[in-house]
């Protein structure tokens, strides 16, 4: 199908493109990337009276670096994550993973993750690394600005704690420090497809021992999920050996750490191809695997300190 | 709405409607059928094609976004004399379409990348990510990557000249 008809309006500035949004009488949808907007546009889920494309407001593709903060501007694309120096340290590395996860290079060259934040898909990955890295999202209205912690802002499957007049208009995320190794895994029929599991994780090591533990699970529940339960029965685990085999010893923290987020953290809903059980299972592998991805990255980076043969 | 579009290097005063895609105001305006729709939906990369320089989905992109802009289709891979691109040469010397109907799309995304950077095709983990973007039904992939690594190969010689 061909979307319905709308009215469209390219403001220059943000107080434009604020009083823009005001108008709550009508149905009205901010155009970044466009990659999912314009897809439910064609399948007319999403019918806009109006469309408000902020591709040419001056200052939003900016990212900025400051006291341990990423910004990063509402127009900043998926693909500039593309590269793991695009933002300094194991947080780079982390996006990098993510972002290569995001459909195709046509796709990263348009779609943003503060629209992937807007759209708040419960298979999204950056929503997942936010969660997961405690971001904050910075919205503004015509009536003022206020950050909403990424705890907070999910609250169902594309609906977030944004109100219909705010704009995001930047994602900030805090900086990993050299001691984290991390690690994004995902699972899917097919590379464009949704993922059906993915997780996103993140450990802090100190002298082999795990100091402190942040893994986000996407698709694992109606929203994106922080995995508390696993993540506390991590911290002061000193992981050691992974094993050589694909699978992690039955035993190993990490296999257990998975179990718990997929009985403790995780609220799957069944789909054709993967009922409970199924889904359950694979969100305990992936959360295992993805640990053991943030141990080996840790490891790569911070020589063999805290390495048992 | 009133936008001007740059297609291959060629001005086109048009009136579009907002809910127009850049695909159907290329294949019906500017009448540069070249550009295929196959899913409609961003999947296939039928519709690839380059915005400013970058490989686009004109399929996800409204026409009224590209107003001012620069897009160039598969008409405008060719030499004015007619004479095919490398990447179309390889493309026929490797096998590299059978109904053809993905052709362009592949074309396009793979023009962009080399010209951003050629050296792409000594990168076997970003030449998967560049195949995989599109779909064909007909080749299997392989002769498509061998024909980007043809036309890589010629492009690198060029440069050293």
């Amino acid at each position: 199908m061909k979307p319905a008809a709308f009215d469209y309006v390219a403001p220059r500035t943000l107080p434009e493109t604020l009083e823009a949004l005001a108008d709550t009488e009508r149905d009205v949808r901010v155009l970044a990337g466009g990659q999912s907007l314009i897809l439910e546009m064609h399948l007319h889920r999403i019918r806009p009276d109006l469309v408000v494309d902020i591709n040419g407001v001056a200052g939003l593709d900016r990212l900025s670096l400051d006291d341990g903060t990423v910004t990063v501007g509402a127009l900043v694309r998926h693909g500039f994550f593309d590269s793991p120096q695009a933002v300094p340290g194991p947080l780079g590395r982390l996006c990098s993973l993510a972002a290569g996860n995001i459909a195709h290079p046509p796709i990263r060259a348009r779609g943003t993750m503060a629209g992937s934040l807007a759209w708040a898909h419960p298979a999204s990955e950056w929503c997942g690394v936010a969660l997961a890295l405690d971001a904050a999202v910075e919205v503004r209205s015509a009536g003022g600005t206020r950050e909403i912690a990424a705890r907070d802002y999910f609250r169902g499957p594309l609906r977030t704690a944004r109100a219909r007049d705010e704009l995001i208009t930047s994602v900030r995320l805090p900086l990993l420090s050299d001691d984290t190794g991390v690690g994004f895994v995902e699972h899917r029929r097919t590379h464009f497809c949704f993922a059906q599991v993915a997780v996103a994780a993140a450990l802090t090591m100190r002298d082999g021992v795990i100091e402190e533990a942040r893994i986000g699970l996407v698709n694992c529940a109606d929203r994106p999920v922080r995995a508390h339960a696993a993540e506390q029965a991590l911290v002061g685990v000193e992981p050691g050996s992974t094993g050589t085999g694909l699978r992690l010893p039955d035993g190993h923290p990490f296999a257990r750490a998975g179990r718990i987020a997929a009985e403790q953290d995780a609220a799957p809903l069944p789909e054709p191809y993967a009922d409970l059980e199924y889904r359950r299972n694979a969100i305990a592998v992936l959360v295992g695997r993805t640990l053991r991805q943030a141990l080996a990255d840790h490891r790569e980076h911070n020589g063999a300190t805290g390495e048992h043969p | 709405m009133k936008i001007i579009l740059t297609v291959n290097g060629e001005r086109h005063a048009l009136d579009v409607e907002p809910r127009r895609v850049l695909a159907d105001v290329l294949r019906e305006d500017c009448r540069l059928t070249g550009t295929h729709l196959g899913c409609e939906q961003g999947v296939c990369g039928s519709c690839t094609v380059l915005v400013d320089g970058e490989a686009v989905r004109a399929c996800l992109m409204l026409a009224v976004q590209c107003d001012g802009r620069s897009v160039r289709t598969v008409e405008g891979l060719s030499a004015p004399d007619g004479e095919p691109h490398p990447l179309q040469r390889a493309f026929s010397a490797e096998h590299a379409l059978q109904c053809g109907f993905c052709t362009a799309g592949f074309l396009m995304v793979a023009v962009g990348a080399l010209e951003a950077d050629p050296t792409i095709a000594d990168d076997p983990e970003r030449m998967d990510g560049l195949v995989e973007s599109n779909l064909c039904r007909c080749t299997g992939y392989e002769p498509i990557r061998r024909a980007i690594m043809r036309a890589a190969a010629e492009y690198a010689s060029h440069a050293r000249l």
